[in-house]
């Protein structure tokens, strides 16, 4: 189990540096760096520039020495804690990530909170009795809720709940601070696309445990049902959507982008995209970071969660 | 008996049982008219093929349907009181402690991830409201009645870190725990191997005397029935068609079907050459396809038209024996004496050259442990110990064992997927062990073909069977013209009994005894010299194995083919070998021909084998030898002897230290084993004539 | 006489696989569209005559869809949303609507006329004709959205093949370069790779190989090396074909079964995140309609209840497509369950 901990940090190191090196090549070509020379100094300064002032302007930057070179003392400033210089915002890395990924934090810690409970709940009660209707009414509103991606979801909540019922605000900016209001239509918006997922995987998962041998010699030894199902199935039925859940992290971090920038939410996703497209790039590369220590660790998790709950492999 | 019947009320009794099952094609009955007396203290078998709905009664009789299954007709009496109108919780008290059961595949009928103790404990906690101690305590004390080793560290056990063998022990014992009245046994012993199958069976006889447990054994296997059980059922597509007490229906059978079982099965007597075995002819007809009248009708050879196929036809008993009934409207016409099914004696075939010689012939594998970055240990699996034997043109070497013998790993190593460690493999002058398939030249590989153990996956279920043989033809450059390859085709499959048109089909469209048939046609297509069968016949029905093994020979006999005959069932092999191998853990214990196999000297190992095989077969009696424990991991085999922890005559300090001698009795019949060659020679014959029996033979 | 038993007849999945008629139809559907949405604008006006033969054989298509998904009605009607936007997209251009990219009469509600014109769906805040474009803008994320999914399958399961049955150092390097890319959220991998390539169809086909393949790789494996342990690869092996045959002739006609359910549910997935992406503004650009375009287009001027319906209709329109995807899946894996 250590071992493949081990391998797994391993291979993370060796994925973070692989993929932040690709990215320092992939600013580094012209027309990136032209691209932040337009954003810096406005498209009509740049035009005006002569070329030996561009290359002053490159150099004053740091940007005319070669990528490799960067990478170098980037991974140098890394190791030392330091993530940097955000150009678009203005302000250190750092501090800026944090501040980030705290809000996005706490949008994710709301949407796990409603997401798990009402997920796991539908997917046994369906995967109980496989065929029934209740069964049939639940897979059909997990399979309706998965279909509308988050940006449609999000109009639709939208106007509903802000624009026609005006119970809500319609952005989520937090501008006068804090306010558990502005939260609530990105928390749905992400919970009711992904809830349905993980219903149906639960579902599945319940289904099979209930059509299986032991449950049969189970019910065959004269237990009471509630007894089969909660000590016999249960135990069985959430190994698979436990390790599921953890890597809704990983997607998380993927729908968090557009619902944020869609209710103006000042979080990670938000963050990630105007770097990219600005290009910050030094913001970029902390956010990628942070994206694959996410996406691995929540691997780790998983797989440590998985050993633990099933016997199987915990003893093999 | 029948005033016996008068004063105990039976423990189970089932009145015109009808169940169905309802599916998209609608309702498909699979139990009709099913009756079952059960008196206390009583064993009664059910036997019978795949599909003819015994263990949907074994279900049926636990009120267990499933969501498409039901009970649609008859009454279920447990102790006088019918089951289909009990509540839900009258049911749950009754299952478990009054009735249990044990099912075939102990494995996947235990909870993976509950330890055994808290499997067991619910039983009595629930039933008898003991506590968690005493209930601990009963578990345990029942895990050492069914003689497990270490009954403290089973409780404490999952189910996957103890053996198959000691898996169905555990069952066992969680089916006794409240001491039920009535005991369902389906196809208990069936996953498991034939050494670990006899222990378990010698337990069910044990507990059927201690307990006094009434019991339904259900099995296919009418040599395991006739061990355990008094009474009998045979059944047949849904029906019952013969029932009655063990003996007379296993000497006296009054259905067609019950004979046609008999004389597909291999029985100590039947002989390729003088008395080779009967096959029924056909296939068993689909539930949603069955035949009006007697669904044994279309297969039958007493059938007549307008007396077997009206209606619906009920049960007969046997003048004399009230007990003995039979589903058969011609049974008394039938002159059973002089309408025995007999085959044809062939002539024995005259064994060749020498075609296919194996010499110390090692095989090891590496196992490591670790992965891309971290390096691990190495073990090494010792799977192929020194093989030395050789096989004649025209001639059939069995090769027997059981699960980790190696022989798996020999095919392997012969068909050139992997390369032997050591030794040689001589197929006519070519050496084969060091030669991996990819560098023998066609010619070579076609001279080598292999029938495989499972129809379902031996052929590939996207291409049609003509492709499939086709490709084979091409290959080998048997031919290649589209007319010439489709004319081969075609004759192939009139040499395997198989329509031209299946050609066209899908392996889909095709039953599984068919599938063997293309399997074999296929095996056959390059003109092999040699073929190595892997099981053939094991994953089919009992009354179509008889057909594709005859069908194997005929066509071995015609070509000249040898035949490697991989097979764990000592009556096939007796049946149908010239030569037989014995393997345990790798290495060859025994070897010599048919006859020195199955008459002292035995190798312990060859003695307990033949010992454990159950023989269905009233007029033979068989030593009772059971082996204790399991087979070891070949990942970790003892030292010395690999037969040394089990040999009922380990001698410590030699056996389980030094690795035997090869002991040679003449006639290339070698054992190895410590044992004095004396001691060997005065063994007893494992299996012999009744006394009574035989002045009758 | 004699009760030959012949299984069932062929089951619901291989009655869709059966090759020749649905390949034939569906590239006669498949390649004129493709080609209008690729290159019609360089083609001129004539261009819609390119999609005469994709009309018909999108309306065969979908009755041998229905005939063989008859046993799920949950899957016909996942079939029946498809192919109305299919049948939307080979036949827009002959269809009695305005022309979407024309600025009529702005902010019309639905319902409403304005100078003789009737507007069922309204018109956005340029006062292009909703209808129009809802309808128009299925052309573009079906096309890019089926390439791209086909492509992702053709290299996913390729390299899964090679991992799977290979094994080795093959699988080794494969899998960990599946490893890499499966650690990024697939939504920063999508928008380094656009922003990297700039927005259009065709990188979108790349982004979605690199997001998808690795899962899809992954599935081709699992099954590769299930596959590869049946009697019948064994047979072949120790006939001495070349793997290559063996992963062509042998594996693959047998993956294909299964992956059909998987590729259902990732087209759906492709969809959402070509809409997603275009919102976003890394995906399709204008002025073609497309739905993610509307959202995005009109997501600020359209906060109001009154103009919402300018968000909502291609929201609902993105999400009925989804939704017929997602149902063809579950009725799919429910048929293959049964059989």
């Amino acid at each position: 189990m250590l071992k493949l901990i081990l391998r797994r940090l391993v291979q993370m190191v060796l994925i973070m540096a692989v993929s932040s090196l690709l990215l320092f090549a992939i600013f580094d070509t012209p027309e990136f760096k032209k691209r932040l020379a337009v954003q810096e100094l406005g498209g009509f300064a740049v035009s005006a520039l002569t070329e030996e002032s561009y290359k002053s302007w490159l150099a004053a930057r740091g940007l005319d020495v070669p990528f490799y070179q960067r990478y170098a003392n980037w991974v140098g400033n890394i190791l030392s804690g330091d993530l940097g210089f955000s150009y678009e915002k203005n302000r250190p890395v750092g501090p800026l990530l944090a501040d980030r990924l705290a809000n996005t934090g706490i949008l994710a810690f709301f949407v796990f909170a409603l997401m798990i409970p009402l997920s796991l709940i539908l997917g046994i009660l369906a995967g109980m009795k496989e065929g029934s209707l209740q069964d049939r009414s639940i897979s059909f509103i997990s399979v309706l809720t998965t279909s509308i991606p988050e940006i449609a979801s999000a109009i639709l909540l939208t106007v509903i709940f802000a624009l026609g019922l005006g119970w809500l605000p319609v952005k989520s900016a937090m501008i006068g601070g804090f306010s558990f209001r502005e939260l609530i239509l990105p928390v749905l918006t992400l919970v009711i696309y992904d809830f349905g997922y993980v219903a149906r995987m639960t579902r599945a998962s319940m289904a099979e445990v209930m059509t299986s041998q032991y449950i049969r010699t189970a019910i065959l030894k004269g237990l009471p049902y509630r007894r089969v199902v909660m000590r016999h199935a249960l135990r069985n039925a959430l190994i698979a959507p436990f390790t599921l859940i953890v890597l809704q992290l990983n997607w998380l971090l993927s729908g968090v982008v557009v619902v944020e920038v869609f209710f103006e939410y000042d979080g990670f996703g938000k963050l990630l995209l105007e770097a990219a497209l600005f290009p910050d790039v030094e913001v970029v590369q902390a956010c990628t970071l942070v994206a694959v220590a996410v996406a691995v660790l929540s691997q780790i998790i998983s797989d440590i969660g998985y050993t633990f709950l099933n016997p199987r492999i915990r003893f093999a | 008996m029948s005033d016996h019947a008068a004063e105990q009320v039976p423990v189970l009794e089932c009145r015109n049982l009808c169940i169905s099952y309802y599916t998209r094609a609608g309702e498909i009955p699979a139990v009709v008219d099913f009756n079952l007396k059960l008196m206390p203290g009583e064993a009664h078998g059910i036997v019978g093929e795949s599909g003819c709905g015994k263990s949907t009664v074994a279900l049926a009789i636990m009120q267990y349907m499933g969501k498409n299954g039901a009970i649609v007709g008859g009454e279920i009496l447990f102790e006088g009181r019918d089951m289909r109108q009990m509540s839900e919780e009258e049911l749950r008290q009754i299952r478990g402690s009054r009735i249990a059961m044990v099912y075939q595949e102990p494995m996947a009928s235990l909870n993976p991830s509950m330890t055994i103790g808290d499997q067991l404990v619910e039983v009595p906690i629930y039933h008898d409201g003991l506590s968690e101690q005493e209930a601990l305590a009963r578990a345990e004390e029942m895990l050492a009645k069914v003689r497990l080793p270490d009954p403290k560290r089973i409780l404490a056990s999952y189910p996957h870190q103890i053996s198959g063998g000691q898996q169905q022990r555990v069952v066992i014992a969680m089916a006794l725990l409240s001491n039920p009245r009535l005991l369902l046994l389906d196809e208990p012993t069936t996953a498991l191997d034939v050494t670990v199958e006899a222990g378990i069976v010698d337990l069910i006889n044990e507990i059927a005397e201690e307990f006094g447990t009434s019991m339904i054994y259900i099995s296919h296997n009418l040599g395991l029935i006739l061990e355990t059980c008094d009474r009998l059922t045979v059944m047949y597509s849904g029906e019952a068609v013969e029932v009655g007490d063990i003996h007379d229906v296993f000497e006296e059978m009054r259905h067609p079907y019950t004979r046609g079982l008999f004389g597909s099965i291999p029985l100590p007597g039947a002989d390729k050459n003088a008395h080779p075995l009967v096959a029924i002819p056909g296939q068993l007809p689909l539930p949603h396809e069955r035949p009006e009248g007697c669904n044994f009708g279309p297969r039958c050879t007493f059938f007549r038209d307008g007396l077997c196929n009206v209606g619906r036809l009920p049960m007969h008993a046997v003048p004399g024996d009230d007990d003995h009934k039979v589903r058969c409207e011609r049974f008394q016409e039938i002159d059973w004496d002089r309408d025995l099914p007999k085959g044809e004696a062939k002539p024995p075939v005259e064994a060749g050259g020498t075609v296919l010689s194996v010499e110390d012939m090692t095989k090891h594998y590496l196992i490591e442990d670790g992965g891309l970055f971290v390096r691990g240990g190495e073990r090494v699996v010792k799977a192929n110990e020194k093989l030395s034997f050789t096989a004649r043109e025209a001639e059939t070497v069995a090769i027997v064992g059981e699960s980790g013998c190696g022989k798996s790993t020999f095919a392997k190593v012969l068909m050139g997927l992997e390369d032997a460690t050591d030794g040689k493999v001589m197929l006519g002058n070519v050496e084969l062990g060091d030669l991996p398939v990819e560098r023998r030249n066609a010619e070579t590989i076609s001279k080598l073909q292999m029938v495989f153990q499972n129809p379902f996956d031996t052929l590939n279920p996207s291409h049609s069977v003509g492709s499939q043989i086709a490709r084979v033809i091409r290959k080998f450059g048997v031919a290649s013209k589209d007319e010439e390859v489709e004319e081969i085709v075609f004759r192939l499959l009139d040499t395997v009994k198989l329509p031209r048109d299946f050609a066209r089909r899908k392996p889909r469209q095709l039953s599984g005894g068919q599938k063997q048939r293309v399997g074999i046609a296929r095996a056959f297509a390059g003109n092999p010299k040699v073929v190595i069968a892997d099981e053939p016949v094991s994953a089919l029905d009992v009354s179509v194995q008889a057909a594709v093994t005859e069908l194997l020979m005929d066509i071995q006999r015609q070509n000249r083919t040898t035949m490697l005959f991989i097979s764990h069932d000592l009556s096939v092999v007796r049946y149908l070998a010239d030569r037989v191998v014995v393997m345990y853990l790798g290495r060859i214990m025994e070897q010599g021909t048919t006859e020195d196999i199955f008459a002292p000297p035995y190798h312990p190992y060859t003695e307990a084998l033949l010992a454990a095989v159950p023989i269905a077969d009233t007029r033979i009696e068989k030593r009772h030898i059971v082996l204790k424990g399991e087979i070891p991991s070949p990942t970790n085999p003892p030292k010395g002897c690999p037969f040394s922890t089990r040999c009922p005559y380990m001698m410590p300090g030699t056996c389980d230290v030094e690795l035997p001698p090869l002991r040679s009795f003449g006639g290339g019949h070698r054992i190895l084993c410590h044992l004095d060659p004396a001691e060997l020679t005065a063994m007893e014959p494992v299996i012999k004539p009744k006394t009574e029996a035989a002045e009758r033979l | 006489m004699a009760v030959t038993e012949i299984p069932s007849g062929p089951s619901a999945l291989d009655r869709l696989s059966r090759p020749k008629p649905v390949i034939v139809l569906f590239l006669l559907m498949w390649v004129p569209l493709t080609a209008y949405v690729m290159f019609g604008q360089r083609i001129g006006p004539n261009a819609q005559t390119l999609l005469l033969p994709a009309i018909p054989a999108t309306l065969a298509l979908y009755v041998l869809g229905v005939r063989a998904f008859r046993e799920s009605r949950v899957a016909v009607i996942g079939l029946t949303l498809v192919f109305f936007w299919l049948l939307m997209a080979v036949s827009a251009p002959y269809l009695p609507l305005m022309d979407p990219n024309k600025p009529v009469a702005p902010f019309a509600t639905p319902f409403s006329e304005r100078g003789g014109l009737f507007f069922w769906l309204g018109t956005d805040f340029k006062g292009r004709d909703m209808l129009s474009r809802m309808i128009w803008g299925c052309q573009r994320v079906l096309v890019w959205g089926v390439t791209a999914t086909m492509v992702a399958y053709v290299v996913g399961a390729m390299f899964g093949l090679i991992s799977g049955y290979l094994a080795g150092w093959w699988d080794e390097i494969i899998s960990f370069v599946a490893n890499v890319l499966l650690s990024f959220p697939v939504m920063v991998l999508f928008i380094v790779i656009l922003n990297y390539l700039g927005p259009s169809g065709f990188n979108i086909v790349v982004a979605v190989t690199f997001a998808s393949a690795p899962a899809i790789m992954r599935i081709v494996r699992g099954l590769a090396l299930d596959i590869k342990t049946r009697d019948y690869v064994y047979a072949a092996q120790t006939r001495g074909e070349h793997p290559l045959y063996i992963m062509i002739f042998e594996l693959l006609p047998n993956v294909r079964g299964p992956i059909i359910v998987d590729a259902c549910l990732r087209l759906g997935y492709t969809t959402v995140a070509i809409t997603t992406l275009t919102f976003l503004g890394l995906g399709l650009q204008p002025p073609d309609p497309d739905w993610g375009l509307m959202i995005r287009e009109s997501a600020k001027t359209a906060m109001l209840w009154k103009f919402s319906y300018m968000l909502l209709v291609p929201a609902l329109a993105v999400s009925s497509l989804i939704l017929g995807f997602n149902l063809m899946a579950d009725g799919l894996r429910e048929m293959s369950l049964r059989d």
